[in-house]
């Protein structure tokens, strides 16, 4: 049975493994290759590693880590963060990268999930949605350039709308981080991630929120999402993840031993 | 390990080769990439990796006039991912074909195992079949020595070998389909055996001890 994927996401800024609350005050975690290594060893069931800043401030992803960390980890990983092109994007498969993950730079050209997808394969290419609630609309929203609070802006565009558009355009994945979590700890947004599950037809992966065991059981078993991303949970040492696999396993969820 | 195998994984211009050689040098066995003829004829085993569509991969094989070398091969050759799929007589798989599946729209392979790759039918389940899945055997096979029964490797695709009388190892996603093939010296694995954990390390070990 294919099994559930525990996905700690490394956000990584000048070459250091960071972590914001909301996407703000960025505090140094460690270096990225021994807490991958760490994760690997763990029980991870992938990796995904962020460069918070690179869309925002017109940089490719620093490229260097990426064979490094292909060098020590034998699960898969995605590496998100600036890639416009398709030339960036075979650079880091290149580079060992399992799967590019493509946010901004979707939205300001969705052709590019096109063009992604008709050269490497559906299999790699991933887009991550920020995805706010709009209390006054009572809409979930698009933001983009969320690496940067000066320069995050609505994207116009409306969350199912955009999830729509990118299957059709090839994506094979897609992270929908929902920004009214992100960094609480008060779990993933189910209802959202349940409205979305309906209009997904590709691996949908919940992003923001996790903080305790029973938020992954939530994300899996309610609202049926593929696999469960968290960061905090993991780097601060709040959840152990064998323990969360054991846990898991108890209440019913496929998980890999 | 002590190295006596010369390992060479064709160099077929897709995505994925690092990854492959990293796996190999974790478990300290020397590997060459290479697209030259004679490099690859002389190999004691040869890797034939792939991400991507087969439409891309064969163009680039043929560009890289490797078509007939890689069908002259004797020695043990493992296909990986889309390197599995390669291996078949033809896939239905072109770029536009998540739009649009038609099973009349083929794309010539090496021929390597009689069979042909499809898009996977899964009913209401997502696609690509992503994730950690369990492969099981009917019948005990020196590739999946020392790997436990049902254990998971690392699946990326939403094309596949179907069951035949060439499938070594079986997985189930909706539908029945090869985890991996064999004919011959011809072996393919739709997994990732680089991205599997110590499952996958162990079938390569597997692969270079054969």
């Amino acid at each position: 049975m294919l099994a559930k994927r525990i996905i700690p996401c490394l956000d990584v800024k000048d070459g250091k493994v960071v972590k914001g609350v909301q996407f703000r005050n960025h505090e140094t975690i460690g270096d990225i290759v021994p807490l991958a290594e760490r994760y690997a060893q763990e029980g991870a069931d992938e990796l995904v590693f962020y460069d918070i800043t690179a869309s925002s401030d017109t940089r490719v992803v620093d490229k260097s880590w990426v064979s490094r960390i292909a060098q020590v980890i034998d699960i898969p990983f995605c590496v998100a963060g600036g890639i416009k092109t398709v030339d960036q994007a075979g650079e880091i498969l290149a580079m060992g990268a399992d799967k590019i993950s493509i946010n901004s730079p979707a939205l300001m050209d969705p052709e590019l999930i096109t063009k992604l997808h008709d050269t490497y394969g559906q299999q790699c290419v991933v887009v991550g949605i920020d995805s706010y609630y709009n209390k006054e609309t009572g809409e979930y929203e698009v933001y983009q350039f969320t690496g940067d609070e000066s320069r995050t802006l609505n994207s116009g565009r409306k969350t199912a709308d955009w999830v729509k558009e990118v299957q059709q355009r090839g994506a094979g994945e897609i992270v929908l981080n929902c920004m009214n979590q992100d960094g609480v700890r008060q779990g993933y947004d189910l209802e959202q991630l349940k409205k979305i599950r309906e209009v997904c037809n590709v691996p949908l992966i919940a992003s923001g929120g996790a903080g305790e065991m029973v938020h992954f059981k939530d994300a899996y078993q309610q609202a049926g999402v593929d696999g469960a991303l968290a960061a905090s949970v993991f780097h601060k040492q709040i959840i152990d993840i064998q323990e969360l696999k054991d846990y898991l396993i108890k209440e019913g969820v496929a998980i890999r031993k | 390990m002590t190295q006596t195998t010369k390992v060479v994984i064709v160099n077929t211009g897709c995505a994925n080769i690092y990854s492959v050689q990293c796996a190999f040098e974790r478990l300290g066995v020397e590997v060459t990439v290479s697209d030259d003829p004679a490099v690859i004829k002389a190999a004691d085993k040869v890797l034939l990796p792939g991400v991507g569509s087969a439409f891309a991969a064969m163009d680039s094989i043929r560009q890289k006039d490797l078509v007939g070398v890689i069908q002259s091969l004797t020695q043990p050759v493992l296909g990986i991912c889309l390197g599995m799929q390669l291996m078949a007589n033809t896939s239905n798989e072109k770029p536009g074909s998540h739009l649009v599946a038609s099973k009349t729209d083929l794309v010539d392979c090496l021929g390597l195992i009689p069979t042909q790759i499809e898009r996977m039918e899964v009913g209401e389940l997502v696609l690509p079949h992503m994730g950690w899945n369990q492969v099981t055997l009917d019948n005990p096979h020196p590739l999946f020595k020392n790997i436990e029964e049902g254990a998971h490797f690392y699946f990326v695709h939403s094309f596949c070998a179907p069951l035949s009388e060439y499938t070594l190892a079986k997985c189930e996603y909706g539908m029945g389909f090869s985890a991996a093939i064999y004919h011959n010296n011809f072996y393919g694995v739709q997994f990732h055996p680089e991205r599997s954990g110590k499952a996958g390390a162990q079938l390569l070990k597997n692969f270079v001890e054969l």
